[in-house]
């Protein structure tokens, strides 16, 4: 069942909804990183919460016209009116009251929300069964989706994701430095409210599938994840257009593949899923290589710090400095130097002196400021450079080099 | 110069070695991440004296300040406050932090924050009396902020705000002071009150330690330095520490050769 | 209204959307201004997942069972925020989004996976609660306010949230004089000698009892509306801690009061036949209250943006 989901063999709704999932995850993914790289991953909390109200308005207006309300186009519209709302209250607030950015949020998703949730209540008394359709925006439903509506879904996610191809460079730019694409001339306030304008379009289009709880998900998870594996932002964004894609990809497949599998909960939790692939295993920025890193310059300072004190004659403080020492054969189980410690000592301490003389003089002013009681001085002067140095502090006598 | 090899008796040694110096750190190493902010330092505070730490931007000044308070975790070294560890010492310590490490849009008075120098001795639950609050006011009055008792923080200048701090570390009624860039955006009138209030606490027998970055004052100010840049440079008597060769060492090409000069020549002075 | 219906019908709910509506206010005054507004927001949503599995692990639907899941999940979730926060050194608003959307995505699959139609647990239970059936049938007036046989069988919601509220408020009480300095001063607080760190946990922690205990009168997402609006309407008020407190819990008590009494008779005024959302229009209320205060509020704007040095 799951291969046939994944090669698209079990109908044409369920490929709609995959197609759609995958376009969906590629256009959240990516625009989630401009807001993830402005440090705003959580308006689009108060965006998403902030569509209830319009859903139920537009559902509202489209009965009292005569319709049955439940037209996919027009309950998106008014989602899209209401988020757009909910985030103009949220930039009003931040602007000009000194409430910080979460707590107008927090204030705007959950009155906008409060306020959507009195509205279903509304219609619940308007007529018997008619709210059955709106309470599935909440969490996302796939199930018994119309084909208009999945191709509304498709087609949003492809407009979605062809917009962001097209004002991907001024994005990046205003996301990465604001001030200096300010500087460059970039209308950046307009580039702005596009890149919101793209979240509350991902928003809408991820309503029925995965539900105004969870698109949230959406748009964090996979730029976080992207940002373990590089440091170029053009590259964040592919990735975690790639991150999203598969996760609403093989989500859509999982879901079809099986009865009881709700489709939004299980692109969420795939996406979470390369999340903490990602965040222990990533070379660089994962934290298993932070750990070992970190484990590595612990010893490194220690072991220096202590080669030093044995070369002056102080007294070791530090019982896991005395340790490593022992254990690279530096000094003996009794606590006394060993030859390799003492020819090493020496070396540690005449190299503190070299950075002492370079540190004190000018013409080696680059290479000072690469000092941190941590690098080689071999590293940042030459042989002969060195030499001189040493001809300046007299010189060692009698250490190997 | 000549490398003497000491063979060291490499036991650990107690930390509990009995020194009367308000502030004795040993081997202290703070990183951020890969890099050593602070490097195996050594630093021994005189008693009844000023003493400033100086070195370039980012060179370690208010991360030694700050593992020397416990606020950041080293990666090894020991702290000892009048010869005994930081923790059983806290109530003789006073510290200013940097003025803009704070919201000052936090809604609170001005009176209120020197209360908070009294916090050992309130306690959680007891009542802040008349004492306390002319105890706040009287330091108040010594940073000659009195009149601002019922502001709110926000609405005070730069040089205004460092003096409320101030009178929150006089109102600590400490032994040792610890200062972070307390001169840094300051008018002159806030600078001469606060070296005032400095120079008479060094009257009373107290220690103050400042993070300090304006070389001019230096020997204006101070009787002792530390210099550091990421590790110890020099440390002693401004008479002797303080000079053009170890602020070459501190700043290398950094300083430019005439202020070097300049600085040496009021050494010399 | 006569005491005989009011009594019964209106009282315990009144009661418990304010003691909710209190308990959630207190300690979302530190949080808003310590900038940790949302971790109200992401305790309430991972209050789903851990009510779905007290239920799979017990195979009942008992309140302390759910209390105690709840409140587990809200720990887990504030754990693994500081957690990933660290390890993967992002911003706490992404690590926070990550986490309980996938927490809440877990709850909703678990629950979709486990056999739960039987019983009373469903998702929009746990959305927006049910604020208008915590009646009280024993009650015949306010002469059943002295009536022990009738006391006892007052909706159990109500004693548990009016404990709640007593704990919520003790600990902002005892531990006032340390959550203003380190909130204000987390450098300073920590030369004192205060945890800062076990204290903003415990902050946390108070502000997960609070909203366990109210999601299921009130409903978890609309906890939310009563942890930050109260606080963040009374922050435009005053420039005084203590007085922001007393703003914040006189909102509160406004936003449940007026909530309730909109959602129960407003509909009756206009026209309408049947009432409301009562916890929807708690939430309304608040969100009404802040933005009056944010358009007339004496110290609504920034007075102390920090100055460069």
């Amino acid at each position: 069942m799951f291969v046939d989901a994944l090669l698209l063999q079990l109908g044409y709704n369920a490929t709609l909804v995959a197609i759609g999932a995958t376009l969906l995850g590629i256009a959240a993914g990516s625009t989630g990183t401009f807001l993830f790289l402005r440090k705003r991953a959580l308006v689009s909390d108060a965006i998403s919460h902030a569509t209830l109200p319009g859903v139920c308005l537009a559902f509202m207006v489209m009965v009292w016209l005569g319709g049955d309300g439940r037209n996919l186009v027009g309950l998106l519209l008014g989602s899209a009116i209401s988020a757009w709302i909910g985030l103009l209250c949220l930039n009003w607030l931040v602007q000009h009251t000194r409430l910080a950015e979460d707590a107008a949020i927090g204030a705007v998703l959950s009155v906008f929300f409060g306020f959507g949730v009195v509205l279903l209540t509304v219609i619940q008394t308007m007529g018997s069964g008619r709210q059955a359709g709106l309470e599935s925006f909440l969490l996302g439903s796939t199930a018994g989706m119309l084909w208009a509506d999945a191709m509304v879904i498709a087609v949003g996610g492809a407009v979605a994701v062809a917009m962001i191809v097209l004002l991907r460079r001024p994005m990046t730019l205003v996301a990465f430095d604001p001030d200096y694409a300010l500087a460059r001339g970039l209308p950046v306030a307009r580039i702005d409210l596009a890149m919101m304008g793209l979240v509350m379009a991902v928003t809408v289009v991820g309503l029925k599938i995965v539900g105004l709880i969870l698109i949230v998900a959406l748009l964090i998870i996979p730029p976080v994840t992207a940002r373990f594996w590089t440091e170029r932002s053009d590259v964040v964004v592919l990735l975690a257009g790639l991150v999203g894609g598969f996760s609403g990809f093989v989500g859509a497949a999982i879901s079809a593949s099986a009865p009881n599998l709700p489709t939004g909960p299980i692109i969420v939790l795939v996406s979470f899923g390369c999340f903490v692939m990602s965040l222990l295993l990533a070379p660089g920025r994962g934290a298993l290589a932070a750990l070992l890193r970190h484990l590595r310059f612990q010893k490194r300072v220690h072991l220096r710090q202590g080669l030093l004190a044995l070369a002056q004659g102080q007294p070791i403080y530090e019982a896991l400095t005395l340790r490593l020492l022992r254990r690279a054969g530096l000094v003996r189980p009794d606590g006394v130097a060993t030859e390799l410690g003492r020819a090493r000592a020496a070396k540690a301490l005449r190299d503190e002196r070299r950075w002492q003389a370079v540190r004190s003089d000018r013409d080696h002013e680059a290479a000072a400021a690469l000092y941190d009681g941590l690098r080689d001085i071999e590293t940042v002067l030459t042989r002969d450079q060195i030499a001189e140095v040493d001809r300046g502090i007299g010189g060692p006598k009698g250490v190997p080099a | 110069m000549s490398i003497e090899l000491i063979a060291s008796q490499g036991t650990v040694a107690t930390p509990d070695r009995p020194t009367d110096s308000p502030l004795a750190i040993r081997g202290l190493t703070v990183s951020y991440g890969q890099k050593p902010a602070v490097f195996s330092v050594d630093m021994t505070v005189q008693p009844g004296a000023m003493t400033a730490i100086i070195g370039p931007n980012g060179a370690g000044k208010s991360t030694l300040l700050k593992a020397a308070l416990g606020i950041v975790r080293p990666l090894s070294g020991q702290v000892q406050v009048f010869g005994a560890p930081l923790a059983r010492q806290r109530a003789r310590i006073a510290y200013v932090p940097q003025r803009a490490s704070i919201d000052w849009d936090f809604p609170t008075r001005v009176i209120d924050v020197v209360l908070m120098g009294l916090y050992r001795q309130l306690g959680l639950l007891r009542r802040i009396r008349g004492v306390h609050r002319d105890r706040a006011l009287t330091c108040l009055d010594r940073v000659g902020m009195r009149d601002f008792a019922d502001r709110q923080i926000g609405q005070l200048s730069g040089g205004q705000q460092q003096r409320v701090f101030l009178a929150r570390a006089l109102a600590q009624d400490a032994d040792l002071y610890l200062l972070d860039e307390p001169f840094a955006g300051v008018d002159a009138a806030t600078e001469k009150a606060i070296i005032g209030v400095l120079k008479s606490l060094r009257a009373e027998g107290k220690t103050v330690v400042v993070v300090h970055h304006d070389l001019a004052t230096v020997r204006d100010y101070f009787d002792n330095v530390f210099l550091i840049n990421t590790s110890k440079v020099a440390e002693g008597p401004v008479s002797t520490a303080f000079t053009s060769e170890t602020l070459q060492a501190t700043y290398g090409g950094r300083l430019a050769t005439v202020q070097v000069d300049q600085l040496a020549a009021t050494a010399l002075a | 209204m006569s005491g005989a219906e009011f009594v019964p019908l209106s009282l315990p709910p009144l009661l418990i959307g304010i003691f909710a509506a209190i308990a959630c206010a207190l300690p979302g005054n530190f949080l808003v201004l310590r900038r940790q507004a949302l971790i109200g927001d992401a305790i309430s949503h991972v209050v789903l997942p851990g009510i779905v599995v007290a239920f799979l692990v017990t195979g009942i639907v008992a309140t302390w069972p759910m209390m105690l899941g709840a409140a587990g999940a809200a720990v887990i979730a504030v754990v693994l925020i500081e957690l990933i926060r660290r390890l993967g050194r992002i911003e706490p608003g992404a690590a926070m989004g990550v986490v309980f959307t996938s927490m809440f995505a877990a709850g909703v699959l678990l629950l979709e996976q486990s056999d739960t139609s039987t019983v009373h647990l469903d998702v929009e239970h746990a959305l927006y609660g049910n604020l208008e059936s915590l009646i009280w049938l024993d009650a015949t007036g306010w002469a059943s306010l002295v009536d022990a046989e009738a006391l006892r069988n007052l909706p159990a919601e109500l004693p548990r949230m009016a404990i709640t509220l007593v704990v919520v408020a003790i600990f902002i009480a005892v531990f006032w004089r340390p959550l203003k300095l380190s909130t204000f001063d987390e450098g300073f607080a920590r030369t004192l000698g205060i945890r800062t760190d076990l204290l903003g946990l415990a902050l946390v922690i108070t502000a997960a009892v609070a909203a366990v205990a109210a999601f299921d009168a009130v409903g978890s997402i609309i906890v939310i509306a009563m942890f930050i609006c109260p606080p963040a309407a009374a922050r435009l008020m005053t420039n005084r801690l203590e007085h922001q407190i007393a703003w914040s819990v006189l909102f509160a008590t406004a936003s449940a009061v007026i909530g309730y009494v909109l959602a129960g008779y407003g509909p009756l005024w206009l026209g309408g036949q049947d009432a409301v959302s009562a916890a929807g229009m708690i939430a309304t209320v608040s969100g009404l209250i802040l933005a009056l205060a944010a358009l007339f509020g004496p110290c609504r704007t920034r007075n102390g943006a920090p100055q460069q040095g």
